[in-house]
């Protein structure tokens, strides 16, 4: 034997919290030692970008104001992955069940623009959550029926409604006033959300959000159905057998989520455009953001506050290194994936104890 | 045996200790195997055979001791490293890739197979085939093969690979009579030729048949290495269990009262679609335990999975009192008081979650665990505190993860969720494999009392002791049909095992 360095893998017994909280920060740690070899690569001083993605983030007024922003739409879709994730239903299509939630707002807005904002912003809102379940159901279905693998019909349902909404603004929505631009007519004020003094936060899109967060943690944890979600998740042939319904829990869990990322979606076009937009001017991404912002959580509703404005934070900060530093736009993305693959690899390390170990010879 | 075994040491294990969480597994083993024998490894479930070979096929390293291959001191990193040493494996479950042929599995993973599987592969399974009575067609699929035709799979896969050293773990436990005899001959003749087998089991007959030599394991140690000659069963027993065995439970005449499960003519498909429960009729009655014996895989799973609402039955009738309870779903059979022992433990529980709330399992949504759309975990604690003491289960703390729970203490959790409401029917299938003695013994107690009060139970297991110990009647499944029913204390033997075998067949008047 020429290396006496002997690596073991031991499952662990129970998984303390220190070692959850500290591999999250650990994993997190090293994503961004990686990014900054690449920022090196591009020529770029890592320290100075990094300050200005936290300075752009959380070091003024108006930087924080954005990264809560960015954070209700990611604390709304990744409140529902929680969600669904804990059935260990994995649903991927939140992005498209958001742009669904924001075209039936949007809908709703411009066939009854004279109605009062009492009765058509949360009017919106049902519409919004009701459209993103639905949108979310088909896959649900698919999987609970025939076993379709919900990956993929989920994944490929955003292309659905992508391509919806760009033929909504480009088609039928075009609005008059737009000048040519691909975005339906802006809201009359009854459908506009209020926001906070001067900045974009929509508080009302937040406060629901905040509320659904704790509701969830409640639904998951101390009712009945989030029981037969946990079974389901951890044991399938255990829910079966204890007489629970596999096409209800999937379906429960998968409408919860579509319907949340839906409300998402309207929080977007009431909150911050107005209007609907070609489908990355609605949301950049946040579903799929989403899904790493309620992993980074470990699936917990309420730590998904804190990671959607962390998740938030970086989004403003890459903003601001892509002005001030002219770095392209694929490098916020680039960000994004390495953060996620770093997260989801340190579970390894709260499941498992990893020794390092000399052999004597 | 007529072969004389060489006495070049094959593979040495000393001092081997290996520890899982809360478990010393193997507790400073040395053990020997002699070029050309066959070496059987006896032991109880749970005794440490399994691991002791998994460390000599290199899946998991021991925490102390040294391996010698042929007098060669060695480290064995990963099945890699012991194929490359001439050590094959043939675990219990196979693993072999359902949808591929023979030959592409037998290849399956070795250099130079581009275009596989070539010529020569083929011609050096018929080569064994021949040697061996190894006959198995190399283009058939594998899911189209019986379990014995599966294991000649498993073994041509690492006499093709060059094992010299063959571990074979619990290698009858799926195989019908006929299919043993056809291995055990297999075993002679490999042996014969310069093999050294090692033959993982907990059955005495077996040892006896086929091994030169045998070491006996108990809760991880060796306590005896013997000449097979200069041995018996007793002896054997006595060594393997550590007291005399064959003990008698205390089992008082049965107050049989009225019929609570009436199965008349039910027929269900296996997982394949195939008929794997053909016309099986029988009923058992308050206060009597139906046992049902049988080698695995003659359909008692699924005949289990039909009386529960798992598996759908595709013709027949389940009755419970008066009721019509066919293909009801299992929500349905809970309400009606069936509850449900089921042989693989994982089915019952969910590991993760906690002691309290998998004893509520099934009752999560009555009062008082629920009330309205919350759980009420007051009640559920001072449920899980009350469960836990009367059924005596050694766990931490009701917050535990059953996961981190032995055996016998995770099969006690689920007998205590499915028996507190005294049950009109319990179903236990396998209730104690796996489990050590005394875990065993309490459980058949727990059982037994369940009759005594009442409970019409039906008891499926492979163990024919266990069935012949608890049962007031013994119905017996071959290739999905009752053979016969035949009241406990005029079974015989003999006669049960040649039903066992599908070479009897005992008219009963219920069958009519």
């Amino acid at each position: 034997m020429n290396v006496p360095l002997h690596v073991r893998i031991q499952k662990r017994l129970a998984v303390p919290r220190w070692i959850e909280l500290s591999t999250a920060i650990f994993s997190l740690l090293l994503a961004l030692a990686v990014i900054a070899v690449l920022f090196r690569a591009l020529g770029v001083n890592p320290i100075v970008a990094y300050r200005k993605i936290f300075r752009g983030a959380f070091g003024s007024l108006y930087g924080l104001s954005e990264t809560t922003v960015k954070a209700i739409p990611l604390i709304l879709a990744g409140v529902g992955l929680c969600v669904a994730f804990q059935a260990r239903v994995y649903n991927i299509g939140a992005e498209g069940q958001l742009l669904i939630g924001a075209i039936c707002a949007t809908g709703l807005a411009l066939a009854f623009p004279d109605l009062p904002a009492w009765l058509l912003l949360p009017g919106m809102f049902f519409v919004g959550f009701v459209g993103g379940a639905l949108w979310a159901s088909v896959p649900a279905l698919l999987k609970a029926r025939f076993h379709v693998d919900e990956v993929l019909s989920s994944l490929m349902m955003v292309y659905i409604a992508s391509e919806l909404v760009n033929y909504l603004v480009y088609g039928p929505w075009k609005g008059l006033s737009e000048m040519g631009f691909p975005y339906t007519d802006k809201f009359s004020p009854s459908a506009q959300l209020p926001r906070l003094f001067r900045t974009r936060i929509h508080y009302p899109t937040l406060i629901l959000g905040l509320v659904l967060a704790a509701l969830a943690y409640v639904l998951i944890h101390r009712t009945k159905w989030g029981f037969e979600i946990r079974v389901t998740g951890e044991n399938p042939e255990a829910a079966r057998y204890a007489g629970m319904n596999y096409l209800k829990t999937v379906l429960l869990v998968m409408l919860l989520s579509g319907g949340l990322a839906g409300l998402a979606g309207v929080g977007e076009v009431a909150g911050i455009h107005y209007r609907l937009r070609y489908p990355q001017g609605v949301s950049p991404g946040y579903g799929f953001t989403a899904v790493i912002v309620a992993w980074l959580a470990h699936l917990n509703p309420l730590a998904v506050i804190v990671t959607a404005l962390l998740i938030g934070g970086l989004l403003v900060g890459g903003d601001a290194i892509q002005v001030a530093l002219g770095l392209p736009v694929a490098t916020i993305h680039l960000f994004n994936g390495v953060i996620l693959l770093f997260v989801l690899g340190g579970e390894l390390f709260t499941r498992y104890r990893i020794r390092l170990e000399w052999r004597r010879e | 045996m007529t072969n004389q075994p060489g006495q070049d040491s094959a593979v040495e294990m000393r001092g081997i200790v290996k520890r899982f969480p809360g478990v010393l597994a193997n507790d400073d083993i040395s053990f020997e195997a002699l070029t050309g024998e066959v070496h059987a490894l006896l032991g109880e479930n749970g005794a440490g055979k399994t691991t002791l070979m998994n460390i000599l096929y290199g899946i998991y390293h021991p925490d102390e001791g040294d391996i010698y291959i042929r007098g060669q001191r060695v480290t064995i990193r990963s099945p890699r490293d012991a194929i490359d040493l001439g050590i094959g494996m043939v675990h219990q479950q196979y693993r072999l890739v359902p949808t591929h042929s023979v030959a592409e599995n037998v290849v399956l993973g070795l250099p130079g197979n581009l275009l596989f599987p070539g010529r020569a592969a083929r011609r050096k399974l018929e080569e064994f085939s021949e040697k061996y009575g190894l006959s198995v067609d190399p283009e058939a699929r594998v899911w189209q093969l019986s379990a014995g035709e599966q294991q000649r799979v498993e073994i041509v896969k690492a006499l093709y690979r060059g094992a010299g050293i063959l571990i074979l773990d619990e290698p009858t436990s799926m195989l019908t009579p006929g299919e043993i005899d056809d291995l055990l001959s297999i075993v002679r003749r490999m042996a014969a030729d310069g093999h050294t087998i090692i033959f993982i089991t907990h059955k005495l007959d077996e040892v006896l048949d086929i091994s030169d030599r045998v070491t006996v394991l108990r809760q991880g140690k060796v306590v005896a290495t013997q000449e097979t000659a200069r041995t018996d069963k007793p002896s054997l027993a006595r060594l393997m269990v550590g007291r005399e065995v064959l003990f008698r439970l205390e089992k008082k005449p049965p107050t049989v009262g009225q019929s609570v499960l009436q199965v008349k003519g039910l027929h269900a498909l296996n997982d394949r679609a195939l008929p794997a429960v053909k016309n099986v009729s029988f009923d058992v009655s308050a206060g009597e335990i139906l046992g049902i014996a049988g080698v695995a895989g003659n359909g008692q799973r699924e005949l289990v999975e039909a009386l529960v609402g798992l598996r759908q039955s595709t013709k027949g009738q389940v009755l419970v009192g008066e009721k019509d309870v066919t293909n009801q779903p299992p929500r349905t059979l809970i309400e009606q008081g069936i509850c449900y022992v089921p042989g693989e433990r994982l089915v019952g529980l969910v590991p993760g979650l906690s002691v309290a709330e998998n004893l509520i399992l099934k009752d999560y949504c009555d009062a008082p665990f629920a009330q309205g759309a919350f759980l009420n975990y007051a009640a559920i604690n001072a449920h899980a505190d009350r469960l836990v003491t009367q059924y005596s289960v050694t766990a931490p703390s009701r917050e535990t993860p059953v996961r981190l729970l032995s055996g016998g203490n995770i099969q006690r959790v689920i007998l205590a969720r499915e028996t507190y409401q005294a049950p009109t029917l319990l179903i236990a299938a396998h209730p104690t494999s796996g489990l050590d003695v005394g875990a065993t013994e309490s459980i058949r107690q727990l059982l037994l009392e369940q009759r005594d009060q009442g409970t019409a139970v039906l008891v499926v297991s492979e163990d024919l002791e266990e069935v012949m110990q608890l049962s007031d009647r013994i119905a017996v499944m071959f290739e999905g049909e009752i053979m016969g029913i035949v009241p406990a204390e005029e079974a015989d033997l003999e006669i049960i095992g040649m039903m066992m075998a599908g070479a009897h067949r005992t008219p009963t008047p219920e069958a009519a």
